[in-house]
């Protein structure tokens, strides 16, 4: 691999810019791998990058049925924080964080990490209360947080009009300063290339038909559209497929997949400084350093595969944005998508080992996979190369709706999906 | 957004009237206080989620306020038939099948030429 330097840019930049080569390799898929990861978005990349540096497992496999970058990690709206209620989230959140704050100098890659800070509107006394429970619970467990006045919200986030004759009065905010944002496509590009770099094969166009077991119910492999593909350990990181997935080893999961839509405005000169959420009138903003407005929508109320999403979601969103930044108004929108997202009843995310001996489950992320992706491939790689959860990840077992010990993030989230 | 055939109504209204409530066709155990875990995992969280026909629960809430069931392509979105609550699963067997439907619109690209 060629390493990134001001020097090889300043070298390319003499010869014209002929020396850049293809960031991965695309191998013809082996007979037999020791791990496969179905699914190529940044949690597969990650987990296998992972794998390859943390836990000397070379011999992996990644595959995906579409293109690297093609699914959610290159649909959603790149928000990253940590100021999750519960300490089992914090604890996966946070170790996510500490690594997105490294994530390029780790990739050799420009991931365009910005902790430019995210900040959540309160309209009402409930949420205000919500909110400093949220701030205690953070700062106790070492995470920033903080509460701000409507002027001091005003001051941080200037476009914010905090009238009291607004339609969507504000009394305050929670905001975490290392919060912010990253270049999503970068993060699958990066990942990938750092994979390919330590010998993970990268095979796209490639799509599960089935998992094979053997007569103990072992996991033996996949069945593919390039054929059979040999490994005895299967890691399952597909976003809103992975419960189709896990029935083709016939385990049922609690996953509902739903359309989750986005969409963004022409660009503009840079006038928004932060990332802004409101729960209670469902809206969050951000701003690209292409210059265009990132609004994120809500969840569809009915389970599909579509990737499309109804109109009078985003008209939704709109109109709040339209209220809490009226000099929004006169905004174009340029475009908008949907991506499918798997969401699990408690809204919390599902990280371990499931009924069939080899096959790993990484899925349930929801409406806010995309700021877990270093985290949460760091941890799917522990559990992959050790057969059993990291600590950090120990609460996300697919047990807990056996258990009741369910970890109710679904009032804890920062915006209602 | 959904165009909804409501049983009750017996008219096309748009899904704003409308709230999906889930999984259709789930009872609950009458012997609620003796049942296993993994039996009351099975009744109240683990659901079909099917990349395919599903058989939903629908609730007219902004009419005449009844719950009815659907079987709806979770691909095209596309709605085979609505039926009244208590009415059995409808046999879809007997019906015609849809032509495949494709997924994103990038999966067009090209096929036109």
């Amino acid at each position: 691999m060629r390493k990134y330097s001001v020097f090889a840019v300043a070298r390319e930049a003499l010869r014209g810019h002929k020396g850049w080569g293809p960031h991965w390799a695309s191998p013809e898929p082996r007979k037999q791998y020791d791990a496969i990861i179905i699914g190529g978005g940044g949690h597969g990349l990650g987990a296998a990058y992972y794998l390859a540096k943390e836990h000397g497992i070379t011999n992996v496999a990644v595959l995906e049925k579409g293109w690297i970058g093609g699914g959610n990690t290159g649909r959603n709206t790149t928000i990253i924080r940590s100021n999750y209620l519960y300490e089992e989230s914090m604890d996966i959140y946070e170790h996510s964080l500490k690594l997105w704050e490294n994530l390029s100098q780790d990739l050799n890659y420009n991931v365009m990490y910005s902790p430019r800070g995210v900040m959540m509107l309160s309209h009402n006394i409930h949420d205000q209360q919500s909110f400093k429970r949220h701030i205690n619970a953070n700062r106790l467990y070492g995470i920033d947080n903080e509460w701000l006045t409507p002027e001091q919200a005003k001051a941080y986030c200037p476009p914010l009009d905090i009238s009291k004759t607004a339609r969507y009065p504000i009394n305050g905010a929670a905001l975490q300063r290392r919060g912010g944002t990253a270049r999503h496509d970068a993060v699958a590009w990066g990942y990938a290339r750092a994979a390919s770099d330590r010998g993970v094969h990268i095979i796209q166009n490639c799509e599960v038909t089935g998992i094979r077991r053997d007569e103990t119910g072992h996991v033996t492999g996949v069945d593919t559209n390039r054929g059979f593909i040999g490994a005895k350990k299967v890691g399952i990181s597909a976003a809103g497929h992975s419960s189709v997935l896990m029935q083709m080893a016939d385990v049922r999961v609690p996953l509902q997949s739903q359309p989750l839509q986005a969409l963004v405005s022409e660009p503009l000169k840079p006038i928004f400084p932060c990332v802004v959420m409101s729960n209670s009138v469902h809206a969050y903003i951000s701003q690209s350093d292409k210059g265009e407005f990132v609004i994120g929508a809500g969840t569809d109320q009915y389970n599909s595969y579509s990737q499309t999403g109804g109109l009078q979601i985003i008209t939704h969103t709109l109109d709040a944005i339209c209220e809490l930044f009226p000099m929004f108004r006169r905004v174009k929108m340029m475009r908008q998508w949907g991506g499918i997202v798997d969401v699990t009843q408690d809204r919390s995310p599902i990280q371990g080992v499931t009924p069939v001996p080899g096959l790993y489950l990484n899925a349930g992320w929801g409406t806010g996979g995309f700021k877990a992706t270093p985290g949460s491939a760091n941890l799917f790689a522990h559990l992959i190369a050790r057969g059993e959860p990291h600590r950090l990840a120990a609460g996300l077992t697919l047990e807990r709706f056996r258990t009741g010990r369910l970890i109710d993030e679904a009032a804890a989230a920062a915006v209602a999906h | 957004m959904l165009l909804i055939y409501c049983p009750y109504c017996e008219e096309e209204r748009s899904e704003l009237e409308f709230r999906n409530a889930g999984d259709a066709h789930i009872v609950r155990p009458a012997n609620i206080a003796e049942i296993s875990d993994e039996e009351f995992e099975e009744y109240f969280f683990l659901r079909q989620n099917p990349k395919g026909l599903i058989y939903e629960r629908w609730r007219h809430i902004h009419g005449c306020g009844r719950f009815f069931n659907a079987v709806r392509d979770t691909v095209s979105d596309r709605f085979h038939v609505t039926y009244k609550a208590g009415e059995p699963k409808p046999d879809l067997d007997a019906e015609p099948k849809t032509n495949e439907t494709v997924e994103t619109y990038e999966a067009l690209e090209g096929v036109a030429e």
